[in-house]
């Protein structure tokens, strides 16, 4: 039943070796050792697994590994810089944008994919863009000032 | 140096904004198995039989249990001890004879894998024969197993002369109201992962909020000692009162780990969690009110029902307590009398949640209170105004006990935040925008409801400060985290008081085998009682400090000061040793040349009688939309006093997200059942929680006008009062909006209901004042 695929992590290879049926989430975890991809429903509301495939944020709960062959996917893990984080990380610390911090990876993937492709968004596009992943521990409010600020320093 | 009151970073982030955190589900250890339950599909009946067969011969799956299996571990107890008439209800960890509520743990699976536990687990054909349903928490009790009622106990709080006062009364006010059910839902799933280690101790990861109770309460169960249990806090996915409760699943993978000699997983989906995790809330109160003719209301009388679900849990009548406690709020209510009536019905077995039984009754009591403002002809503010406690008249004692403490009002000032808030609000010109535009078409309103929380429940905590010859700090405590800032905020205190950058210092919490003693994270406590403990053990550490530097200064200790980390001659600050140098003369040899203990570290103990209590008011501004039935919040301000806030931006980060809590208790959450007793939310696109675009920006009144006077700091809790009145203050507001008064009786306030109200359908059973 279990079927080679390889993944491309964070521009690293990872050559897994798993059912056809293993979501991409739990590939991440299980098989290539990158715990900071959550699952907080495993049916595609929350968003406390979003990662970049190719660039847009997708639920890796829905994604089987199988389907990602040959893409590139982009996880929590590789937004910081070594030890420089990624302005998005820093504008969340700095807003006091998570509590407990169980969707925190979750909405940076979304929060950084969607400015990467829309560099521009404006505050009513910011919060519906926001509102596709669950917090529940800020209120959002922190986090929608985080990602004003990560923002204006992508730019 | 002064940390107290900076709006400092957290501590805790980094590892969290890089994906380093360390989950009960991100923990593995070597040969583990993976637990997956059987739940029941069926809300009531008798169990015929549970078909394990097939499951047993799936290639990976190394064991199946049923109830026979466990059948001599006891039930789960309450932590309060001695409520002996509530053990009938208590919950087994595997369903023995009967189920009562659909996702009762009925078989349970262990596997090499995840996915090969979920298949053995639906391989298992469990056949269940129908019994008869409870549903409805306000019928008529039946019986539970033909020997207990479904009424497991009637509550009750009564002081001052009720009968009296209704007797003399100019008017009498009622209203009928109901809070839906609905809980805390944190974003991780529960989880846990025991082993046996090579000492022979057991130890269980992924605990939270109470593990040293835990830690007992597994020993008991399993009947081994209670040292040869070890429960260790790793990051803590949301709590809100219902994480870290002792569950079947802890037990059970405790339990296997002792019998299958392997590590034993599980991780709760949420699909389970939804059916599985404790429910909250879902009262129904009659309340009246005796008013005199001056407007004041001499006396409450009160009749409640809580749906508890299938089986009494770990906190056995808490919320049915604190309900009754915390009904009176900020009012002088001269006479009260309230009764609770606590009744078993087939759903998910309920406990707290976030500002429990207080949520639901300022719900009551506002409601309350805006009904007998309407019967009286005058605004709702006048008539709070007129009950409210007067300042001067604290400390105030109210003859009724909460959580094993006397109600004493430690401090406030509730005509003062009133008027804070309406001044911040600019209230009499907001009234008039409001009014102008509900004459231009608009269904618009304004409304505000108070509460009063209540925090820092004793009776103690501690806390153990160590430093070492490098000058860093180590602050360890029996408390735990739920991920609401702990290790900041206690790292804060502790800096304070040594004048020490916060982020020199490590607090290490929810780890039983580092400290004996423990209570835990709820009740808003940790900031009140470990917050105490370790500015106490600041005072020793200081005091110590000094006796070495005295030695080694040949200085009188009063002439010596502790300045940022350092102990300096006063008048000659060059003559100075630093913590980390005061620590290397406390090596056991030196030390015990000048007489001390060696190491330099101080551990205090902060007990207490009595809670903390905050107060505030919520004003909710809204518009409604008439054909819709929906509701959306423009304006919504939360006027809170904590007393003093050790970190005001951490503070304010509790308030909002407590807010959109309580948001989800009043518009959007709700477990909703069919007939038969399945539950309908089952999954977040039945359980709706608010979303970035549901919410409204919180205007946060952060409020340090009355301190505690029960602690040094000068703290109360922060961390339930921006759910608390949430519910009353919409309601009011969806009222004021519609120019109908009493038009809101139930939460949440969906679109299906206000329609209702809004074209005068609603089914009669509601209807807003009872005789």
């Amino acid at each position: 039943m279990k079927t080679p695929v390889k993944l491309r992590v964070n521009g690293q290879a990872h050559e897994i070796f798993v059912e056809p049926r293993k979501t991409l989430a739990d590939a991440l975890r299980d098989d290539c050792g990158l715990t900071g991809t959550h699952l907080g429903c495993e049916h595609g509301v929350c968003g406390a697994c979003t990662v970049l495939l190719d660039g847009d944020p997708v639920r890796a709960c829905l994604m089987f590994a199988i389907q990602c062959q040959d893409m590139e996917i982009r996880t929590v893990e590789g937004l910081a810089d070594g030890e420089e984080l990624h302005p998005m990380q820093r504008a969340f610390w700095e807003k006091h944008g998570l509590q407990c911090g169980f969707c925190t990876p979750g909405f940076l993937m979304l929060a950084v994919g969607a400015l990467e492709r829309k560099p521009d968004m404006d505050e009513e596009e910011l919060k519906e863009m926001l509102s596709s992943n669950l917090c529940r521990c800020t209120g959002y409010q922190n986090i929608l000032a985080a990602v004003r600020a990560a923002q204006a320093e992508m730019q | 140096m002064t940390l107290i009151g900076q709006s400092v970073r957290r501590l805790e982030d980094r590892p969290l904004l890089t994906g380093e955190g360390r989950y009960a589900g991100d923990i593995n250890l070597p040969g583990q198995l993976h637990m997956r339950l059987v739940r029941s599909p069926v809300a009531h009946g008798r169990i015929l039989d549970v078909d394990i067969l097939e499951a047993v011969d799936l290639e990976g799956v190394v064991a199946v249990w049923t109830g026979a299996d466990v059948s001599a571990i006891p039930p789960i107890d309450f932590r309060q001890e001695g409520l002996t008439d509530l053990y009938p209800y208590r919950q087994p960890i595997l369903a023995q004879d009967v189920v009562r509520y659909v996702g009762e743990p009925v078989a349970v699976v262990f596997a090499n894998d995840p996915y090969t536990a979920e298949d053995a687990a639906e391989a298992v054909f469990v056949d269940v024969d129908d019994l008869p349903l409870t549903l409805d928490a306000t019928a008529a009790p039946g019986s539970f197993d033909g020997t207990h009622s479904t009424e497991a106990a009637v509550v009750r709080t009564t002081y001052g002369s009720v009968d009296e006062s209704f007797t003399a009364a100019d008017k009498i006010v009622s209203v009928e109201v109901t809070v839906g059910r609905h809980t805390g839902v944190p974003m991780e799933t529960r989880g846990a992962l025991a082993t046996v280690e090579p000492s022979g101790s057991l130890v269980m990861y992924g605990a939270a909020k109470v593990p040293h109770y835990n830690r007992k309460a597994i020993a008991a169960m399993l009947g081994i000692d209670t040292d040869k249990v070890i429960l260790r806090e790793g990051h803590v996915g949301g709590g809100f009162g219902v994480r870290g409760e002792l569950y079947p699943e802890d037990v059970l993978v405790c339990l296997a780990a002792l019998r299958l000699r392997r590590s034993v997983k599980w991780i709760e989906d949420r699909k389970e969690h939804l059916v599985a995790t404790n429910h909250s809330r879902d009262q129904h109160h009659r309340i009246s009110a005796a008013v005199d003719p001056d407007g004041f209301i001499t006396a409450i009388r009160d009749e409640f029902w809580v749906d508890q679900g299938a089986y009494i849990r770990t906190h056995a009548a808490t919320v049915p307590n604190l309900t009754m406690a915390m009904l009176p709020g900020p009012y002088l209510f001269p006479s009260y009398e309230t009764t609770g009536h606590i009744r078993l019905t087939n759903k998910t077995p309920a406990g707290t949640y976030r500002a429990p039984g207080r949520y639901e009754a300022t719900f009551a009591r506002e409601r309350l209170l805006d009904a007998v403002a309407h019967e009286l002809g005058e605004s709702p503010i006048e008539t709070r105004r007129r009950n409210f406690i007067p300042k001067d008249q604290m400390p105030f004692s109210r003859p009724i006990r909460a959580l094993g403490t006397v109600i004493e009002y430690d401090s406030g000032d509730y005509a003062g935040i009133l008027d804070r808030l309406l001044e911040h609000v600019d209230h009499d010109a907001l009234a008039a925008e409001l009014a102008h535009r509900r004459r231009g078409g608009e269904a618009v309103g304004l409304g505000i409801a108070f509460f009063v929380e209540k925090s820092g429940l004793g009776p103690y905590e501690g806390a153990r400060i160590q430093v070492d010859t490098e000058g860093a700090v180590r602050v360890v405590t029996g408390a735990a985290s739920v991920g609401q800032g702990v290790e900041t905020t206690i790292a804060q205190i502790c800096g304070d008081g040594l004048g020490i950058p916060h982020d020199r210092i490590a607090v290490v919490h929810g780890q039983t085998d580092a400290i004996d003693h423990g209570l835990g994270a709820f009740a808003s406590r940790v900031t009140v009682m470990t917050g105490t403990a370790t500015y106490l053990a600041t005072q020793e550490l200081e005091k110590k400090a000094k006796a070495v530097a005295t030695h080694v200064l040949e200085v009188a200790p009063e002439d010596l000061r502790l300045v940022e980390g350092r102990v300096e001659v006063a008048g000659a600050p060059d003559r100075a040793l630093t913590l980390g140098e005061i620590a290397a003369r406390l090596e056991p040899l030196s030390a015990s040349g000048m007489g001390l203990e060696p190491e330099l570290a101080a551990e205090s103990w902060f007990t207490t009688d009595h809670m903390t209590y905050p107060y505030g008011v919520h004003a909710a501004v809204v518009s409604v939309d008439k054909e819709t039935g929906g509701v959306v919040i423009e304006r919504f301000v939360v006027a809170y006093d904590v007393g003093r806030a050790v970190n005001p931006m951490l503070v304010e980060g509790q308030i909002v997200g407590g807010a959109a809590q309580g948001l989800g208790g009043a518009l959007l959450e709700e477990f909703v059942y069919s007939q038969d007793g399945q539950p309908l939310a089952t999954s977040f696109m039945d359980y709706l929680l608010p979303t970035a675009t549901e919410m409204v920006a919180i205007d946060v009144l952060l409020l340090e006008d009355a301190p505690s006077p029960l602690n040094p700091l000068g703290v109360k809790g922060a961390g339930e009062g921006g759910t608390t009145a949430f519910g009353a203050a919409i309601a009011a507001a969806v009222d004021d909006a519609l120019q109908k008064p009493r038009a809101i009786f139930r939460l949440p306030i969906t679109p299906e209901r206000l329609r209702q109200i809004i074209h005068g359908d609603y089914p009669e059973e509601g209807a807003a004042p009872c005789k």
